[in-house]
C-alpha cells in the first residue's frame, strides 16, 4: 500500500499477545493480539472507547496490562514505564500533545536525554540534528522557536521529530491528523512513509477511513475492547471497515440537499473582534444564515474562527459590527442574553467549556435550563424528579450511551459527551444553532448521528452555523461553505459543486478566479462522502 | 534634616537592607525552585522556625555557628522529605498540607525551646567578613562587601539558581515537570523524583534562611520569623518565578525594612506609630503583588498533583 515496500519475510517487530486491561467498571482491552512488522504501517480502528489508546498506553508503559505478553524483535519484554519504552526504541505521538509550551523546539526534542556536555545543555548540537531531520523528512520547524508560538501543525511536526531524534524503531501515532489541515496531513504522511521505507514500524490511529485506507498496510479493528479482525488494507472497502467497527450494517450518509432556505435568522455585519493578544482576529466579517440552511465555515485553525464564534455566542465583545438573531441586536450582549434570544452554542473545547466534568449526566443536561419553570418548585429550587425525567428523555432521544444518569460526565467517551451537549442545546429549541468542531475526535457512527441531528434541526427551520477544520465534514453536512482566512471570509462555495482541492486552496489563502469553480466529474465529492460515512 | 541623607546614613541603611534581605532571599529562592517544578509549599515559615531552633540549640551547646547552620539545614531537609511525601506521594492538597507544616513548626519550635532551653541565652552573633579588595571600594564596599558569610551565600545563590534552571539539562527537566508533567513523564523523566529533589532543596534553603535569621538575632524566641516564610512565598510571585526577580523583591523588602528601622531610631516615626510602620514592608510587598498580578504566568501545574494516565 501507499508506496511502502513490502518487507516480506521479516519477523514481527512487535508482538502483543492476549492483552487484557481492566479499569474500574470497564474492560478496556479484552485478550487483544496485535503485531507490527518492520516497514509496515498498521492502523488501529474502532469506535470511541474501543480501547485503542489503552492498548498503546500498555505498549508505552503508561498502563500495566492485567494479562498478556509483549515481545519486541522476538524477545519477551516488560515495560514498566515510558522511560523503559523509550529505551527499547518505542516512540509515541500522543492524542494530546506532549510538549512543554514554554520551552523551545530543541529543548523539547532533547528533553530527558543525556547531553554531550554533561549537565549543561547542548542546544546547538541538538538544533543542528533537528535541522537535519527536518530537512530529510520534509518537516519544517525552527529549533529555537518556543513551542507556544507554533501552530498545531507545527507542534505535530515537533512530536514526530522528537521520535525521529530518539531513533525510535516503532512509532505509535494516536490520532495525529485530528487537528491538521489537508495539506499538513499530506506532509505528515510523506514523512511517515519515508520512515516506514527505512524499516521503522508504525502504528496509526485515526477515525478517518480515508486516511486509514490510504496510509496503512494492515488494519486491526477493535470493538468494545476486543479485536474483531486484522485485514490487509488493500482488501477491504471503507464500508466493510465501518461495519466491522460497529458490528452491523450501516447506511450511507445521504447528501440530499435540504429544503429551500427561508428568511435570514442570523446576520452578522462588519464584525471586528480582537484576539487574546489584542490584535484584530476577525477583520470585518459579514455573513447570513437563513432558516433551513447549514452554513459551514472552513479554514485552517487560527484564522479568526474561534473569535468569530465567541463573538456571536456573546463570550467575547466585538470591537465593531453587529450580530442579529431574528432581527434583534446582540453584539456585545452577555452570553445569557444571547442564549435567551435564541442562540444555541456547542463550543470547541467540550470538556473545558461545554460540560462540568464532575457533574452527573442529569445535572449537565439541565445546566442550560436551570430557570425553566417546569423544572423548578420555587425559584432557585429544583424538582429532582422532573430533572431526571427530562434527562432520561434526552438521553434516549439523542442516544447518549451512559451507564446511568448519575454517572459523572467526565467518564463518558468524547462522542457521548458531544451528543449530550447537542441534546442539551437543542432541548432549548434555538433559532440559531452554532456548533464548533461538531465531530472532532468522534467516531464515524457518533459523527454521523450528530450530522443527522443537525440536518433535522435545519429542516425544522433553524439556522445552523458550523465551524470546522475538517474539510470532509464541512463538505458533507453544509449547504453552503464559507472559507475564513486571516480574519476574513475570502470565499464562498456550494459543496455539491466544488472540489476539496478548490476549498483547500482557499483555506491556504489562494482565491480561485470566481470562488465557485464549475462542477467537475464529482469524483472528489464521492471521495469526501466515502471518507465521512461509507 | 539633611542628616538622613548623609553618606554614612545611606551606606549604613543599604548595608542593613542587604542583610535584612538575605533570609527572605534564601527562603524565596528555594521556594522558587519548588514552585518551578509545580509544588506549592506554604510550610516555609514553619520550617524556618524549627530550623532556627535547631540551629540555636546546636550553636548554644557547641558554640559553633557553622555546626548550627548545618543542623538547621538538615532540619529543613527532613521537613522537606515530609512535605514532599505529603504533596507528591500522598497527593495531598498542597495549600492545606503546607499550613499543617507551618503549625507544626510554630508549635514544636516553641515547645522544644521551653522544654530544652527555657531561659533565653544569646549565641555569638555573626561576624562580618570583608571581601579583600572589594570591601575598600568607596560606597559599594561598606554596602555590599562587609557583610557576614550567610549574606554572601544568599546573593551568590541567585546566579547559581538561574544558571541551574536555564542552562543545565536538570533545570530544563524541572521546568518541564512544572509546566507539563505528563510530557516530562512521556519522555522518561520521573516527576516524583524531580519534585522530591526540588522540594527537599527548597526546604533546605528554608532551613538555611531560618538559621540565618536566628544568627542575625543571636537569640531564639517564640515565632521568631514573624511570618517571614509567608513573605518569602509572596516574593516568589513578586519575582515572577525568576531568581533575579525574586532578588529584586527581597532587596526592596530589605530596603523598606531598613528605612523604617532607621527612621524609627532617628525619631522620625513616633513610637506610637512604630507598630504600624513595622507592617510597611509587608504592605508594600502586597501592593506590589497586586499591581504585578497576572503579568506573568505561573508554572502551569503549580499546586496540582500528577497522576500518570489520568
Ligand atoms: N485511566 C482510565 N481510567 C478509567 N477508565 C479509562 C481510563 N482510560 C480509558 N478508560 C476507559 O477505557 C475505555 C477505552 O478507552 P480508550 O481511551 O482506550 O478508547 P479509544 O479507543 O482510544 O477511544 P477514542 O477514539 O475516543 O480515543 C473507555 O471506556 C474509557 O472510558
Ligand atoms: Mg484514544
Amino acid at each position: 500500500m501507499a508506496g511502502t515496500p513490502e518487507v516480506a519475510s521479516a519477523g514481527p517487530l512487535l508482538e502483543m499477545r492476549g492483552i487484557t486491561k481492566r479499569f474500574p467498571g470497564v474492560l478496556a482491552n479484552d485478550n487483544v493480539d496485535f503485531d507490527v512488522r518492520p516497514g509496515e504501517v498498521h492502523a488501529l480502528f474502532g469506535e470511541n472507547g474501543a480501547g485503542k489508546s489503552t492498548l498503546m498506553h500498555v505498549l508505552y508503559g503508561i498502563h500495566q496490562p492485567d494479562r498478556g505478553t509483549i515481545a519486541l524483535g522476538g524477545r519477551p519484554v516488560r515495560i514498566p514505564s515510558p522511560a523503559a519504552a523509550i529505551a527499547m526504541g518505542i516512540g509515541m505521538v500522543h492524542q494530546h500533545f506532549m510538549l512543554v509550551p514554554t520551552l523551545t523546539v530543541a529543548e523539547n526534542v532533547s528533553l530527558g536525554l543525556k547531553s554531550s556536555r554533561g549537565p549543561l545543555k547542548d542546544l546547538s548540537r541538538v538544533a543542528a540534528r533537528v535541522e537535519e531531520l527536518s530537512e530529510s523528512y520534509g518537516l519544517r520547524v525552527h529549533p529555537s522557536a518556543k513551542v507556544w508560538q507554533l501552530s498545531v501543525g507545527e507542534r505535530q511536526r515537533v512530536e514526530i521529530i522528537k521520535a525521529l531524534y530518539r531513533e525510535s524503531r516503532l512509532l505509535v501515532l494516536d490520532e495525529p491528523t485530528a487537528v491538521l489541515t489537508p495539506g499538513e496531513v499530506d506532509e505528515l504522511f510523506a514523512a511517515l512513509r519515508k520512515m516506514a521505507s527505512e524499516g521503522c514500524g508504525l502504528v496509526f490511529i485515526s477515525h478517518k477511513i480515508r486516511e486509514v485506507l490510504g496510509l496503512s498496510d494492515r488494519v486491526t479493528v477493535l470493538r468494545a475492547g476486543r479485536r474483531v479482525a486484522t485485514v490487509q488494507a488493500g482488501e477491504v472497502s471503507g464500508e466493510q471497515l465501518a461495519e466491522m467497527m460497529v458490528g452491523r450494517h450501516i447506511n450511507r450518509e445521504d447528501l440530499t440537499a435540504s429544503a429551500v432556505p427561508g428568511r435570514a435568522r442570523l446576520s452578522v455585519k462588519g464584525l471586528v473582534v480582537r484576539g487574546d493578544r489584542g490584535t484584530e482576529a476577525v477583520r470585518g466579517v459579514s455573513l447570513e444564515v437563513r432558516a433551513g440552511e447549514i452554513v459551514g465555515i472552513a479554514g485552517v485553525s487560527g484564522n479568526g474562527q474561534r473569535e468569530l464564534e465567541e463573538a456571536i455566542a456573546g463570550l467575547r465583545p466585538p470591537a465593531q459590527g453587529s450580530v442579529l438573531v431574528d432581527g434583534a441586536e446582540l453584539a456585545g450582549r452577555p452570553s445569557g442574553a444571547v442564549r435567551r434570544a435564541g442562540l444555541g452554542y456547542v463550543p470547541e473545547e467540550r470538556m473545558r467549556h461545554g460540560v462540568v466534568g464532575e457533574f452527573s449526566v442529569a445535572e449537565n443536561l439541565m445546566l442550560a435550563s436551570s430557570n425553566d419553570p417546569a423544572l423548578l418548585r420555587r425559584p432557585g429550587f429544583l424538582r429532582r424528579r422532573a430533572v431526571r425525567a427530562r434527562a432520561r428523555e434526552l438521553v434516549a432521544a439523542f442516544d447518549v450511551r451512559t451507564p446511568s444518569l448519575a454517572t459523572p460526565v467526565r467518564n463518558l467517551s468524547g462522542g457521548n459527551i458531544q451528543k449530550l451537549i447537542v441534546a442539551r442545546e437543542l432541548a432549548a429549541q434555538p433559532k440559531v444553532f452554532l456548533v464548533a468542531q461538531p465531530t472532532r475526535g468522534i467516531d464515524v457512527t457518533a459523527a454521523r448521528y450528530i450530522h443527522e441531528r443537525l440536518r433535522a434541526e435545519a429542516a425544522k427551520g433553524t439556522a445552523v452555523l458550523i465551524v470546522s477544520e475538517d474539510l470532509d465534514e464541512v463538505m458533507t453536512v453544509s449547504t453552503r461553505v464559507l472559507v475564513m482566512y486571516e480574519g476574513r471570509v475570502i470565499g464562498e462555495a456550494d459543496p455539491r459543486h466544488t472540489t476539496r482541492e478548490a476549498i483547500g486552496l482557499m483555506m491556504a489563502g489562494v482565491v480561485a478566479a470566481g470562488a465557485e469553480p464549475a462542477r467537475g466529474p464529482g469524483r472528489e465529492l464521492e471521495a469526501a462522502a466515502d471518507a465521512e460515512v461509507v | 534634616m539633611s542628616q538622613f541623607f548623609t553618606y554614612a546614613v545611606i551606606t549604613a541603611t543599604i548595608a542593613s537592607a542587604v542583610q535584612y534581605a538575605a533570609p527572605f532571599l534564601l527562603a524565596a529562592l528555594g521556594e522558587t525552585v519548588g514552585q518551578r517544578s509545580g509544588v506549592l509549599n506554604l510550610g516555609v515559615d514553619g520550617i524556618m522556625l524549627l530550623s532556627a531552633f535547631s540551629c540555636y540549640f546546636v550553636a548554644l551547646r557547641t558554640g559553633s555557628d557553622l555546626l548550627g547552620v548545618v543542623v538547621g539545614m538538615l532540619t529543613g531537609a527532613v521537613l522537606g522529605l515530609l512535605t514532599a511525601f505529603m504533596s507528591v506521594t500522598l497527593r495531598a492538597q498542597q495549600g492545606i498540607s503546607g499550613i499543617g507544616v507551618y503549625i507544626l513548626g510554630l508549635g514544636l519550635s516553641d515547645l522544644l525551646f521551653v522544654r530544652f532551653v527555657g531561659t533565653p541565652l544569646p549565641v555569638s552573633s555573626l561576624p562580618n567578613v570583608s571581601v579583600p579588595g572589594l570591601s575598600r571600594l568607596p560606597a559599594l564596599g561598606p554596602m555590599f562587601f562587609q557583610q557576614n558569610w550567610l549574606v554572601y551565600i544568599a546573593f551568590l545563590l541567585v546566579p547559581a539558581v538561574a544558571f541551574f534552571l536555564y542552562r543545565t539539562t536538570y533545570g530544563t527537566r524541572v521546568l518541564a515537570v512544572g509546566e507539563n508533567p505528563a510530557a516530562a513523564d512521556s519522555v522518561g523523566i520521573s516527576v516524583t523524583r524531580t519534585r522530591y529533589a526540588t522540594v527537599v532543596f527548597g526546604c533546605t534553603m528554608a532551613g538555611l534562611a531560618g538559621s540565618t535569621l536566628l544568627l542575625l538575632d543571636g537569640i531564639f524566641q517564640e515565632n521568631l520569623t514573624q511570618s517571614a516564610g509567608f513573605i518569602a512565598v509572596a516574593l516568589v510571585y513578586f519575582g515572577a518565578w525568576r531568581p533575579f526577580g525574586v532578588m529584586t523583591g527581597s532587596l526592596l523588602y530589605g530596603v523598606v525594612t531598613a528605612v523604617v528601622l532607621q527612621w524609627k531610631s532617628l525619631g522620625i516615626i513616633p513610637t506610637s506609630a512604630a507598630d504600624l510602620a513595622a507592617t510597611a514592608p509587608a504592605v508594600i510587598t502586597v501592593l506590589a503583588l497586586v499591581v504585578l498580578a497576572g503579568r506573568f504566568k505561573q508554572p502551569s501545574s503549580l499546586g496540582k498533583a500528577y497522576v500518570r494516565g489520568a
